[in-house]
């Protein structure tokens, strides 16, 4: 069986889910084969903890000499493992970071190259399922020259275990000058919340306008339920919220379990960006708003009322 | 710069399962507007502003002018608009080929800026595709954008950090939504957009060969595109003394959300 090559998605070495999720992926597809590029001293970890979800072999690169770079010097890498493996499919995490390694791999193994797949499966060969036009429309695709390069979005499967060999292959890469022409001057880690990450939580509680800037009843909310914090593109750009908090076209997309949108008129690009999310519920003082048209359920009401209300009844049953 | 279906509309597609580009307008892509805006600012900025070249580049079909006039009106200096037929229902790739051959037609060239993804594709590919064809360094997605000479930083929020990324010229720049609202072209700017020079290539202007283009040399193939079945209204209560938060965690308990 082929091996099919899979970028592990990590920070500082600490694995993240959506690797576990392509790694399941990768087992329909043929023999997941784990590529790591991370810090040396962290390899270990991550090779126990990739042998769980089924890699049968795991490429470890060094980044010793990567890391004060973003994207290219991670293509070239995969660029030279692919043409060891000759893989019948590579798998990225469907970030931006992600989108833009495909994209150059894409280009330097003249390969078609397919993005934000939400779902992958065998059809005599990888067949994707994307969600287009604000999610109004599922697409199916293959690529059809090359070795396929598919990024995959969070949530996509849920990741099953399975023991792999965890075969583990040193791999020193050779980086030309020109990987090292755009450099990280500087880079300050994300402060944790404490909340699951938005793009990863099965429940996602999120802001905008109606708010009026004050995010602590949403935020009391989303804790009961054990959810992430969102927001809509006007709570971002008023400010209210960074910009990793943006849920939409230009945000992130989520689908998860559960999506409440409290003060979100729900305009077209944040519908692209949480349409497929199982079940929406909105919190709107504005009947006429739009979110109401995608909802399983709406409260018509005032969300500085009906979330303390909300909340303080979810935590009185919790005990 | 793309000439985008406006995203607001319904979308469709053909039999050949391309985009029906016919079914809705067409405009420049919204995310490219900041991309203009950041490349004037360059301008406007640099030491010497009459000497910096803005040239706003569109590959698409004839209506795509409207997307380089566009940009024109907003403060462009010169336009150039790459059109022909065979280019229709090209991926990213061959986009990106194309667009990269236009670059290099165009001569000397610093900066190559883009917008963060078009709004119909939304790959957000093409910044680094093109980075990579023209071996040049990326800084992309960036949602702020300084430089002193040849030196630039931008600033990237990537999903794990807020990233400082530094180049030297010639280089490839996206930019985000948040680098900073696009201007409105004003009277006086949509009067002199007129008298700018704007030049049309083909594909033999830019020695691409059609085969290497186009939906005969896409290395995607599209097999479905299915309409997601309308979302079904679902109970909508109108809160009262209270009764819209018994309601709501009623849902969600009945949901086994809590």
């Amino acid at each position: 069986m082929s091996e099919v090559l899979v970028l592990i998605d990590h920070v500082d070495g600490a694995v993240r889910k959506p690797a576990y999720e392509l790694l399941t992926i990768a087992k329909r597809l043929g023999e997941p084969s784990a590529v790591f590029i991370g810090p040396a001293e962290a390899a270990d970890a991550a090779v126990e903890a990739v042998k769980k979800y089924g890699a049968e072999k795991v490429y470890v690169v060094d980044d010793t000499e990567i890391k004060g770079y973003l994207v290219a010097p991670k293509a070239e890498a995969l660029q030279q493992i692919a043409g060891q493996a000759s893989p019948s499919a590579i798998l990225i995490t469907s970030s931006a970071e992600g989108k833009e390694i495909a994209g150059r791999l894409a280009v330097k193994l003249d390969s078609g190259v397919i993005t934000d797949a939400v779902d992958v499966q065998d059809n005599g060969g990888p067949e994707t399922t994307q969600s287009v036009f604000a999610g109004s429309y599922t697409v199916r695709a293959k690529v059809t020259h090359g070795t396929p390069i598919i990024t995959v979005k969070p949530n996509a499967a849920t990741p099953e275990e399975s023991t792999g060999a965890g075969a583990v292959e040193q791999v020193s890469v050779s980086l030309s000058d020109s990987a090292k022409k755009a450099q990280v001057v500087a880079s300050q880690p994300r402060e944790s919340s404490g909340r699951p990450e938005l793009t990863e939580a099965a429940i996602v509680v999120s802001g905008g306008r109606g708010t009026g800037g004050d995010f602590s009843e949403v935020e009391d909310f989303a804790d009961a339920l054990g959810a992430a914090v969102g927001a809509s593109r006007a709570a971002v750009d008023s400010g209210w919220k960074p910009h990793a908090f943006q849920i939409g076209q230009t945000g992130k997309t989520v689908s998860p379990q559960l999506y409440v949108a409290n003060g979100i008129s729900g305009a077209i690009q944040h519908r692209a960006g949480m349409q497929t999310s199982k079940n929406i519920v909105a919190v709107n003082k504005d009947e006429e708003a739009p979110i109401f048209e995608l909802v399983d359920f709406g409260v018509v009401g005032d969300l500085h009322t009906v979330l303390p209300a909300a909340t303080e009844k979810i935590n009185a049953r919790k005990g | 710069m793309k000439y985008v279906p406006d995203a607001t509309a319904d979308q469709k597609f053909e039999d050949d399962l391309t985009v029906d580009r016919a079914a809705v307008p067409g405009l420049l892509s919204e995310l490219d507007e900041y991309a203009v805006e950041q490349a004037l600012q360059i301008k406007e900025k640099s030491e010497n502003p009459e000497s910096v070249e803005v040239t706003a580049l569109c590959v698409g079909p004839a209506e795509a002018v409207d997307a380089v006039r566009k940009a024109l009106q907003m403060g462009a200096d010169k336009g150039i608009h790459v059109a022909d037929d065979s280019i229709a229902g090209s991926d990213a790739l061959a986009t990106s080929k194309v667009l990269a051959a236009a670059v290099k037609k165009a001569g000397d060239v610093d900066v190559v800026m883009c917008g963060m993804a078009s709004t119909d594709g939304a790959m957000s590919v093409v910044p680094a595709m093109l980075a990579e064809r023209l071996d040049l360094p990326q800084l992309t997605l960036a949602s702020v954008v300084e430089f002193q000479g040849d030196q630039f930083r931008v600033k990237r929020d990537g999903d794990t950090s807020t990233d400082v990324l530094g180049a030297t010229a010639p280089l490839v720049l996206s930019v985000t939504d948040q680098s900073g609202e696009a201007r409105y072209p004003s009277f006086k700017g949509i009067m002199a957009a007129k008298k700018k020079p704007m030049e049309t290539w083909s594909l033999g202007d830019l020695g691409v060969d059609a085969g290497e283009v186009g939906l005969s040399a896409a290395w995607t193939k599209v097999e479905a595109a299915d309409a997601r079945p309308p979302r079904t209204q679902g109970e909508i209560v109108t809160d009262e003394d209270g009764s819209g938060a018994t309601a709501l965690v009623e849902f969600l308990a009945s949901k086994k959300f809590i």
